[in-house]
């Protein structure tokens, strides 16, 4: 069988074709690229994805409404919360749902702690693939307290479950708010303390500044989201110019790249944004434990959920940008269809455009900027 | 700008390529002639005052009852934060829609995506092929009718429930062993000092 990815690459009499992947430790999965090269630069990498398609949204048409909550999971298990909140409210919107206050405070703090959560694993997955591996085993200790008070909200550390359509499974439990607020406080001087680890560090920057540069109109036209569009100076964030759930009740800034360390749109500016988009989501987080109100967590929902005909669209503002959920309902129990857009899918689609002239090494700087997660590419 | 107002412009524009806009049930649409969409997404792209600038999604929608696969476009801009559907339907049995990817460069991996699952060929596609499933894989999945395959190379995609296989195995056991013996009337006594481990016998 010819694969057909060969008909993008040039005759490899001329130039050395390798491959890269699908088992190596920076592509974050099972992804693989077929690169061009000459010598250390390269001519072209032609990404192939799809190693971890497990056809979620065939699932979707097969099963109920609320069972497909779990699958949504697993379309990007690295910050669950946001495929949870883009179905649930997809499908509330089908509904007519108005969700109660409290559910939808609960959902804002769970989706900004699984942000930072997330964005750790981001940014000390980043430090490793360039060669520091220290980073990487910080953030996931701080990682690890997250899971400790995201387990202590659901019970689950990864795949959460925890929205549902109509509000979210569980209040949260007696004295956890202390604890959030009590690791919130270490967590604010724990950014400084990690930006005087790595964020800083000369070697690291030199590796990133002026790296694979992405323009702000190539980063709209390729359709790059969340903190890859705003590290290339587009400043928009879902949760503050198309608000959804209880963020307009919020403040906060939207950081957006301006040539940090080097040119608007490069590999550092990707990675400052997310480190300072953290420091967001924990004053958000504080400012949602303040202002929490009372009553109930679930509206009231049919036992059986049989929205009428129609279609609709959700957008969220994912760790990995915007997460849009299109669900259309023919009156059945079941969706007729569910498609979900991520972000990690459309920042793969520039890659081949940028990789000419980049060095094999920064090929990974690329990737790991992107912040990608194989399933959610291949879903 | 509303999505009416959008709507108004692009009837203006190409009369009667474009069809009306649903009601506003949840979210409006406006199916449009399939021909015509490369026309209408560049107008829609470069008009000022409109610049739907983001592709947000293209998705693919199997309707064997009306014999058509739709492909729809959410389309949206960040200047003016307004946004418009569109939708293109094809032939079912030989669908063909002319690739928005010259507008949009996303639409180049989303038409590819659709293509993969659904079968609509794009015309004008620079990169038409298989993306997340292999080259060789036969019938497009998110299309109602599909039916699985035995496997793929050999590799079947069939498995029995592993409870009955255990089940099964419980069963087998319960036939071989012998019947229980009666209980004793008093357990015996614990050895006070461990069994010596047999010597093991010389060659």
């Amino acid at each position: 069988m010819e694969r057909l990815i060969l008909r993008r690459v040039g005759k490899p009499e001329d130039e050395m074709l390798i491959n890269f992947g699908p088992q190596h430790p920076s592509t974050h999965g099972v992804l693989n690229f077929l690169v061009e090269t000459d010598g250390e630069v390269m001519k072209r990498a032609v990404p192939e994805i799809g190693y971890l398609h497990r056809a979620l949204e065939k699932i979707g048409e097969a099963v109920s409404y609320p069972g497909f909550m779990p699958y949504t999971d697993r379309i990007d298990y690295v910050a669950a919360m946001f495929a949870n909140e883009g179905y649930a409210i997809a499908v509330e919107k089908l509904l007519k749902l108005e969700v109660p206050p409290r559910a939808q405070w609960l959902r804002a703090i769970s989706c900004e702690l699984c942000r930072i959560a997330s964005h750790l694993v981001a940014v000390g997955a980043m430090a490793s693939d360039i060669g520091a591996s220290t980073p990487l085993v910080h953030a996931l200790r701080e990682r690890e307290t997250l899971n400790d008070l995201i387990e202590a909200l659901c019970g689950a550390r990864l795949t959460y479950n925890y929205h549902r359509i109509g509000g979210v499974a569980y209040d949260m439990p007696t004295g956890w708010r202390d604890r959030v607020l009590k690791y919130l406080d270490h967590f604010d001087t724990y950014i400084q303390e990690f930006d005087r680890l790595i964020s800083f560090n000369a070697i690291y920057v030199k590796r990133l500044a002026n790296v694979a540069v992405i323009s702000k109109a190539a980063a709209i036209d390729y359709g790059l989201v969340g903190p890859n569009l705003r590290g290339s100076g587009m400043d928009w964030d879902v949760r503050r110019d198309a608000p959804y759930g209880a963020y307009p009740s919020f403040n906060f800034e939207v950081p957006v790249g301006r040539g940090f360390q080097g040119t608007i749109g490069d590999a550092y500016d990707r990675y400052f944004v997310r480190m300072l988009e953290m420091a967001q989501s924990s004053r958000i987080t504080r400012q949602a434990l303040e202002t929490m109100p009372e009553g109930e967590t679930m509206a009231k929902v049919p036992r059986k959920i049989k929205p009428e005909a129609g279609e609709a669209l959700s957008r969220v503002e994912s760790a990995r940008g915007e997460m849009a959920y299109y669900v259309i309902s023919d009156g059945t129990d079941k969706a007729y269809r569910v498609r979900a857009r991520t972000g990690s899918f459309t920042a793969m689609s520039i890659i081949e455009d940028i990789s000419p002239g980049l060095m094999v090494a920064d090929l990974i700087a690329l990737i790991a900027s992107f912040d990608v997660v194989a399933p959610e590419i291949d879903r | 700008m509303k999505v009416n107002d959008i709507h108004e412009k692009l009837m203006a524009e190409f009369g009667d390529a474009v069809g009306p806009l649903t009601e506003p049930k949840i979210d409006p649409f406006a199916v449009v002639k399939g021909d015509r969409i490369v026309d209408i997404s560049r107008f829609l792209k470069t008009t000022l005052g409109i610049e739907l600038d983001h592709c947000n999604v293209i998705s693919g929608v199997d309707w064997p009852k009306r014999n058509v696969i739709e492909v729809v476009y959410h389309l949206f801009s960040y200047r003016h934060r307004h946004g418009i559907v569109l939708k293109v339907e094809a032939d079912r049995a030989k669908p063909v829609v002319p690739s928005v990817e010259g507008v949009w460069k996303t639409a180049n991996w989303m038409e590819r995506e659709c293509y993969d699952l659904l079968g609509v060929e794009f015309t004008g596609h620079p990169d038409l092929r298989r993306i997340l499933l292999p080259d060789d894989w036969e019938g497009y999945p998110l299309r109602k009718d599909y039916q699985e395959h035995g496997g793929y190379h050999g590799i079947s995609n069939e498995r029995e429930n592993p409870l009955v296989e255990l089940r099964r195995l419980d069963e087998k056991r319960k036939a071989e062993r012998p019947p229980a013996a009666p209980a004793p009337q008093a357990a015996p006594p614990a050895p006070s000092t461990p069994v010596a481990p047999a010597t093991p016998a010389k060659a």
